[in-house]
């Protein structure tokens, strides 16, 4: 990876270019689970960029203290080390969204996006760029989750950030899972459009 | 990338600070929210009693008693375990005015469900509030909202056995959620038989 890469372009390339859910496919387990809601994505993007951030600093500062062989288990724990300072942190000042998100806050550990990160981009520059990276790639998730979980409330609950527009049920398949696969289909059918498009 | 060579010595003491400074920070962050995070439980619980029994002027949270079944019996207990009941009496001026019964259900969709149902001393339901359950989105958590769970204001044990109409009872259903909503009826039923035998 080239050292002179523009801060501007390592920090939207998570929106569109390389968005971890929508083009790296990466972390589709929370993805499809937590967006009932706008606001359980954003929480969920929002605790999962602390999480990037964080671990991405801390693993390229010790970048070259680590033997290659154990780099993997040692990012592990770091990695889990931050999920669980924000659960705790969370079931401390957040008690509502964190009952909202209850089981995926722990499984942000196995999310594929921060251990990806860690190890394609963290383990290889320095702390700066790193804190961007995470940065850039926590936006990309939030921004993915809040339009996953927008769509499917606007069309499950109608409803908005909670505020309803309508009175009356709502579409119930896209609150349930098969509404989530749906929902995330047509969105990545449409950035691969884009790319057909573009290119 | 990685410049130090993965010696077995090396690899033994990376590893042994990284854990050790993982297991030191967390113990820290522990330590630091213990607290918060008992206040927030305490805070929601007593949310939920305040919800359902009403004014009152003593301590319902120092006061709570526990009941448990024994065969076909309730009977005052120590210690509870997942199938007792916890009693909340509020009183004005050292009078009963009302009771918040903390009851459960183990047949919710996704496991057990746990409501608070607050009865006057006849033991007519006056308000329900959901503790915690973990029923499906937009279907079985709709027990929360009042359009479901204010229709069981008023209701006694007397009246009828509490069930959904499906059942041959009198309760509306969640649409889509009949199994949330017969757990719902469950629980109910259960505080008000505990209720009822335990004044006589």
């Amino acid at each position: 990876m080239s050292k002179d890469i523009s801060i501007k372009d390592n920090l939207t390339k998570g929106f569109f270019r390389e968005n971890p859910v929508f083009v790296l496919l990466l972390g589709l387990c929370p993805t499809l689970g937590v967006t009932t809601s706008a606001i359980n994505g954003l929480g969920m993007g929002l605790a999962t960029m602390f999480v990037l951030i964080l671990s991405n600093v801390v693993i390229s500062l010790v970048r070259n203290l680590i033997p290659k062989k154990v780099r993997i288990p040692s990012f592990i724990v770091i990695i889990a080390s931050f999920v669980t300072i924000v659960d705790l942190l969370m079931a401390a000042y957040l008690p509502g969204l964190h009952e909202a998100l209850g089981l995926f806050i722990p499984l942000i550990v196995v999310n594929c996006i921060v251990l990806g990160r860690a190890e394609a981009f963290a383990s290889k520059n320095p702390i700066g760029h790193s804190a961007i990276d995470g940065l850039g790639m926590g936006i990309g998730f939030t921004f993915a989750l809040v339009l996953l979980g927008g769509i499917r409330e606007i069309l499950g609950n109608y409803s908005i950030f909670g505020f309803k527009f309508m009175e009356a049920d709502g579409i119930l398949m896209f609150i349930l899972a098969p509404g989530a696969f749906l929902v995330l289909g047509f969105i990545i059918g449409f950035f691969e459009w884009r790319k057909l498009k573009k290119a | 990338m990685s410049a130090k060579d993965s010696s077995f010595v090396s690899m033994l003491i990376t590893l042994v600070v990284v854990t050790g400074v993982a297991a030191l920070s967390l113990g820290f962050v522990f330590k630091f929210t213990e607290e918060p995070i008992a206040a927030a439980k305490a805070a929601k619980q007593m949310r939920a009693i305040q919800g359902v029994v009403g004014d009152y002027d003593n301590d319902p949270l120092a006061e709570s008693f526990i009941i448990c079944k024994e065969g076909e019996l309730f009977q005052k207990c120590e210690t509870g375990d997942k199938t007792s009941l916890t009693f909340y009496p509020a009183s004005i001026q050292s009078e009963l005015s009302a009771t918040g019964i903390q009851t459960y259900s183990e047949k919710g969709y996704s496991g057990r469900i746990e409501i608070i149902v607050g009865v006057d001393q006849e033991g007519v339901i006056k308000n329900i509030e959901v503790v915690s359950h973990a029923e499906t989105p937009g279907l079985g958590s709709k027990m929360s909202s009042p359009k479901f769970k204010d229709q069981f204001i008023g209701w006694k044990l007397e009246d009828q056995p509490i069930k959904v109409k499906k059942d041959g009872g009198k309760v509306d259903a969640i649409s889509g959620a009949t199994i949330s909503s017969r757990a719902f009826s469950d629980a109910v039923q259960l505080a008000l038989e505990a209720y009822n035998q335990s004044e006589q």
